[in-house]
């Protein structure tokens, strides 16, 4: 018996539709709502994106298991970008013209969210960015959960300059993101009465620190503060510990801990390193030990929940939370209730959107590296995005569509 | 006074950085003008060889300077005769097979390891310099770069091993006629560029963190300084190392990093403009 490839495709599409029907059935209240996601689930920046998936993952579920949202179930839509631009492109058209979600999680790097930001304004697709940045997205479409520079520095400008002392040295990565909040560590120190003995900026893959380190002594300020980027980055913490300076010149980051470097130094290496964020595994919150529980229950491993993981969770709770307030998924309800002063509390605290930036406030934690841990030291509630803050107001712009850069 | 101290000792590491770094691919693009751009995936794998044993409870001296050369050795044996011994001749080809295989040898360690960091620490304490403090790490680094170095030299100047290398590198049909086996030749100085790689990637574990990617990040530099060195494998990798990290490590300390990278890198554009051939296309001809 011959099958022609026409007769074969209409075999195979029935089988699919018939393989589908059960899920169809469970779903008999209506059409799920579809939430899609673009990110790095393999590739070069799996170790952010793997567990941001997981998140995703985990808040869909948690959703569905409580009802739904307006009496529908979701359907979670996720595409694995593999750590690469163009494929960022070809699956947000994807999500838009073929798949038609309702809502998208998604992007890690600023380059991949300006990669595909436009075509979700462009399609009138509601964008959540869950991932910490450097700051100034300026659009009515996107709502950003992660913190920006302003949000991180001040409070650990103010720990590290009482506990150590006014002269700082800045180490960042060189890209926008280290250069915006390198100024930002200068306005706060500047702005306390402190100094900067010099700002050192390093290409991502600089992985020999000696003439910096040696820089630093002669320097000799009262402490560091790093906004170092990336694996190659990783060897600056080694190199300043082999040296010995890590008993000698305390060292404050802001980027530290995300990408969950404390677990690749040792306790000797990385104990007293000072950071801020909007989260830790260790904090004794009920709704993060609850998280946590859950997260096991779900994954077994909790070793690998970091920052913006537990960002990218926070985001989705918070969108149907909106979904909620807005009754409906319409265009119109939605960026009503987004400006409406929405507010959850996550894993991570608080979590408030600001309708004039569509940033969130969120609470900021300074911590400090303890044997593979981050301690938490001190919190402060509700930091508001004063950077973005300080050139968009979407209430008096609605139509503004660009990224300022923050410049202080 | 300390403060120049500190800098001549940043200088002499870079130089055996890069000396060792590009030792290996050195001494196969010597020998059998065979351009492997695997080369810094060999020193990664040396890197995980040394942290995996280390993990398993072996010693980590043992580790880095035994295991890891062993290792990536037999890593490039096996790939010799599986890939490279097919493509003899053809740059082109060659280049295009091992930057394949860098793909897959970094898919490989991310399977087994994972994406993210890992590191050892580093067994030597630091040591002061008047007010400076110093990774000790760094001295030990330089005294392995040197001792490589004068091994080799002593090899290929004085041994009948070293002869017969240097014969073939410079005429391999007359080493034939002389009865000496080109193929075999090739294996083992294959074989052995490989071990040097894993050695560089050994001792430098300590220093920096390990990830999959790394590799990249010592081919570039690795690559200028053997390209620009030429075909004298000791004198050639030696006079390109001194005086690239030399270059570096100055306008390093006089402004940052970044535009020490790129003093280095504008140097070694103006000296392939000036000696297509490398330094050792112009000078020290006769050298090993």
């Amino acid at each position: 018996m011959s099958v022609s490839r026409r007769q074969f495709l209409g075999s195979l599409s029935s089988v699919a539709l018939g393989s589908m029907l059960p899920v169809a059935d469970s779903l008999a209240q209506g059409a799920p709502i579809k939430v899609g996601s673009v990110l790095d689930n393999s590739g070069n920046l799996d170790i952010y994106g793997k567990p941001m998936v997981m998140a995703t993952t985990l808040a869909v579920e948690e959703i569905n298991a409580a009802g739904g949202l307006l009496g529908r179930k979701l359907q979670p839509i996720q595409y694995d970008t593999q750590s690469d631009i163009a494929l960022y492109t070809k699956f947000a058209q994807q999500l838009v013209r073929q798949d038609k979600v309702d809502v998208v999680h998604g992007g890690i790097t600023s380059a991949s969210r300006e990669a595909i930001r436009q075509t979700f304004t462009r399609a009138n697709t509601l964008y959540f960015y869950n991932v910490l940045y450097e700051g100034g997205v300026c659009d009515r479409n996107i709502v950003v959960t992660g913190t920006t520079p302003a949000q991180a520095v001040e409070p650990i400008m103010d720990v590290a300059m009482k506990q150590w002392g006014k002269k700082v040295y800045i180490l960042a990565a060189d890209y926008n993101y280290g250069q915006i909040t390198a100024k930002w560590i200068a306005h706060y120190a500047k702005e306390r009465g402190g100094s900067v003995a010099k700002t050192d900026f390093f290409a991502l893959d600089v992985s020999d620190f000696g003439s910096t380190i040696a820089k630093i002594q002669q320097e000799k300020p009262s402490f560091v503060i790093s906004a170092l980027v990336g694996g190659a980055h990783m060897s600056f913490y080694r190199q300043w510990a082999a040296s010995g300076m890590n008993k000698k010149i305390p060292l404050a980051s802001t980027t530290f801990g995300v990408g969950n470097e404390h677990l690749a130094l040792s306790p000797a290496e990385g104990d007293g390193i000072l950071i801020a964020g909007n989260y830790s595994q260790e904090s004794t919150d009920a709704a993060n030990k609850d998280f946590l529980a859950r997260w096991s229950k779900r994954f077994n491993d909790t070793k690998i929940v970091h920052e913006i993981a537990v960002s990218q969770y926070q985001g989705i709770m918070l969108w149907a939370e909106c979904v909620r307030k807005a009754g409906s998924l319409k265009r119109e309800d939605m960026l009503k209730a987004i400006e409406s002063g929405v507010s959850i509390v996550g894993p991570g605290g608080t979590v408030t959107i600001d309708p004039k930036t569509h940033h969130a406030a969120l609470d900021i934690k300074v911590m400090e590296v303890k044997n593979q841990k981050l301690t938490v030291k001190s919190t402060v509630k509700q930091r508001p995005p004063l950077d973005t803050a300080r050139y968009c107001d979407l209430q008096k712009n609605p139509k503004e569509n660009k990224q300022f850069e923050v410049n202080v | 006074m300390d403060y120049f101290a500190v800098v001549l000792l940043e200088i002499l590491y870079m130089i055996a950085f890069l000396a060792l770094t590009s030792a290996g691919l050195a001494v196969v693009f010597g020998m059998m003008r065979v351009i492997n751009l695997a080369h810094g995936e060999f020193v990664m794998v040396g890197g995980y060889t040394t942290i995996a044993c280390y993990r398993a409870g072996i010693d980590l001296w043992f580790a880095m300077l035994v295991v890891a050369p062993l290792v990536v050795g037999v890593l490039g044996l096996i790939i010799e005769r599986l890939v490279i011994r097919h493509l003899y001749g053809r740059m082109i080809d060659t280049m295009l097979a091992t930057w394949g295989l860098s793909l897959l040898i970094v898919g490989l360690v991310t399977l087994i390891f994972g994406n993210s960091a890992v590191s050892v620490q580093a067994p030597i304490s630091s040591y002061e310099i008047g007010q400076y403090q110093m990774g000790g790490y760094n001295l030990f680094i330089i005294a392995v770069a040197a001792l490589l170095m004068i091994v080799l030299w002593l090899v290929m100047r004085f041994t009948r091993l070293g002869l017969v290398a240097r014969g073939a590198m410079q005429n391999r049909d007359v080493a034939a006629s002389l009865g000496y086996n080109p193929g075999r030749i090739y294996m083992w100085t294959f074989t052995v560029g490989a071990a040097l790689s894993g050695l560089a990637g050994g001792v430098l574990a300590p220093l920096t963190g390990l990830l999959p990617s790394v590799g990249s990040s010592y081919i570039a530099k690795a690559f200028i300084t053997v390209i620009t060195g030429g075909a004298a494998i000791i004198t050639g990798t030696l006079s390109s190392s001194l005086l690239f990290g030399t270059v570096n490590q100055i306008v390093s300390f006089a402004s940052m990093p970044v535009v020490g990278e790129i003093a280095m890198l504008t140097l070694a554009i103006i000296l392939l403009r000036l000696m297509p051939q490398g330094i050792t296309g112009r000078f020290f001809k006769n050298s090993a």
